[in-house]
């Protein structure tokens, strides 16, 4: 449910890590509290995103909900399947529904995640 | 809608622990703690009613039996039905209107003896509904009001083997009873009420039981393969049908012809407190309409957005024109649909419109509705 590879926000997002490079997406609880993901709306490659600020929206049959990146930088790229078939950020949270990649400025950002037992245990 | 943050603790329907068992998603709603999905997800079940049948508990609408020589002239003082021409066994949609012709709540009524009727209430409104009503019947001795919705379970089977599923189980006896009409019958062993009216665009019933076989006739129409339905899929299908929510796109703000329910807004009984006003309303043009519109760009319309007139290139938005009252993304449809209300020279089949989702100006077309009708 929660891989150890990963790190993870309080907004229930994870990030991996590849390079400088952090890929970024909801966790399997995010998805399972939305439902169906039937729209997300993501940002432009090239602008920046602010550690823990609002970069895009999901929404559900029900609801929206504000995306809140983990990782502050330059968006260097966007799931464009993400925003074509939102069902996939419900059928493979960590894998084909990512949603976007931030080129990281500042390691110490990753000081502020939660690794994958910290993270499970503020669900419990 | 009645205030969620009540101290008083959720009331349950009779099928509260099924519900549970089959690992629901519980809300609050109207003051009941209601499924609003069950794990395989609001688009499995708004499939699962349009390609075969969906099961709904909706025991947390009020249901009250009035009964007496006085019942029929009793009930068309406070909603806009010609009860005199509501023959035994049929149902009427209907607007329960204060005196300026705003709308308290609708409501189903269905005449089920000569001198007995049922009426329908929403769960949500119930309390408002028993204030508005309570004060009326004081001294009135000539029918007795009884509040059945404790007593009873309400299930809604709906979808295209909703009636083939309740005929299995009442041997053939529910598909006698045709659209908008009631009766009585025996499903699955146990003296049931058939009412055959929904809230989805699709045929079925809402069936009436007492209390404690509900969960068994649940568990029966499960087996039958009707797919169990929440609050969330119940919401998108009434939408898709074109059918409106009191509190999205009614209230005691809106009356019956904006809302283009006119033709279920009665007012020749001399009796009706909404008589008057409705009459009136009637004969003007209103203001504004309630419409139905698709999303043509990228977004989903929610309750509350802003409408808005496109500017001269198209999508740059100018004026706010109107609200959406009721807003989601259709499985049906495969896109954006909603309702609301707009200026009245906006309200024609084709005008597009942009709809304000949060500061981003997204297109949108009004439509006829309903946006799905059964084939």
């Amino acid at each position: 449910m929660y891989p150890d590879d990963l790190k993870y926000s309080k907004e229930h997002e994870w990030v991996r890590m590849s390079g400088d490079i952090a890929e970024i997406g909801v966790t399997v609880f995010a998805q399972e509290s939305l439902g169906d993901v039937v729209f997300v709306d993501l940002p432009e490659v090239g602008t920046n995103v602010e550690q823990f600020a609002k970069f895009g929206e999901i929404e559900s049959v029900k609801a929206v909900s504000d995306l809140f990146s983990p990782i502050g930088g330059k968006i260097t790229e966007v799931n464009s399947a993400a925003a074509d078939t939102p069902e996939v950020v419900n059928e493979d949270p960590y894998g084909s529904g990512w949603l976007i990649k931030v080129e990281l400025n500042d390691t110490a950002q990753l000081d502020e995640l939660m690794d994958a037992a910290t993270y499970q245990a503020t669900l419990e | 809608m009645s205030d969620e943050s009540q101290d008083s603790p959720l009331k349950k329907t009779a099928l509260h622990s099924t519900h549970v068992e089959s690992n629901a998603k519980m809300v609050p709603f109207g003051g009941w703690d209601m499924p609003v999905q069950y794990p395989s997800g609001i688009i499995a079940e708004v499939n699962g009613v349009r390609n075969s049948a969906g099961i709904f508990d909706v025991s947390h609408m009020g249901r009250l039996e009035f009964e007496g020589a006085g019942a029929e002239s009793f009930l068309g003082s406070i909603i806009s039905a010609n009860l005199p021409a509501l023959k035994i066994g049929r149902g009427k949609y209907n607007f329960i209107c204060n005196a300026d012709g705003g709308i308290i709540d609708d409501a189903m009524v269905y005449r089920i003896g000569a001198q007995k009727f049922l009426l329908v209430i929403n769960a949500g409104n119930a309390d408002v509904d028993m204030e508005w009503i309570n004060p009326l019947v004081v001294g009135r001795t000539d029918f007795t009001m009884k509040v059945t919705t404790n007593d009873t379970a309400m299930i809604a089977i709906q979808g295209p083997s909703a009636v083939e599923i309740v005929d299995s189980l009442s041997d053939g006896e529910a598909s006698k009873i045709r659209r908008f009409r009631i009766g009585s019958s025996t499903v699955d062993g146990i003296p049931v009420s058939l009412a055959r009216t929904g809230y989805t665009g699709e045929d079925g019933f809402e069936i009436i039981i007492q209390a404690g076989h509900g969960a068994k006739l649940w568990k029966t129409l499960l087996a039958c393969g009707a797919v169990e339905c929440g609050l969330g899929s119940r919401d998108v299908l009434r939408l898709e049908a074109g059918l409106p929510l009191h509190g999205h796109d009614l209230s005691t703000g809106t009356n019956p012809f904006e809302a283009g329910f006119g033709r279920f807004a009665y007012f020749d009984d001399p009796n009706c407190i909404a008589g008057k006003a409705l009459k009136q309303l009637a004969e003007i043009e209103p203001a504004r309409s309630l419409v139905g519109f698709i999303m043509t760009g990228r977004g989903i319309p929610r309750t509350g957005l802003n409408i808005l007139e496109p500017g001269a290139n198209g999508v740059e938005a100018t004026n706010v024109i109107g609200t959406v009252t009721s807003g989601t993304h259709s499985p049906t449809v495969d896109g954006g649909i909603g309702m609301g209300y707009v200026e009245r020279k906006y309200s024609e089949t084709g005008t597009k419109i942009i709809i304000d989702v949060r500061g981003r100006p997204v297109e949108a077309e009004v439509v006829d509705t309903p946006f799905y009708e059964r084939s």
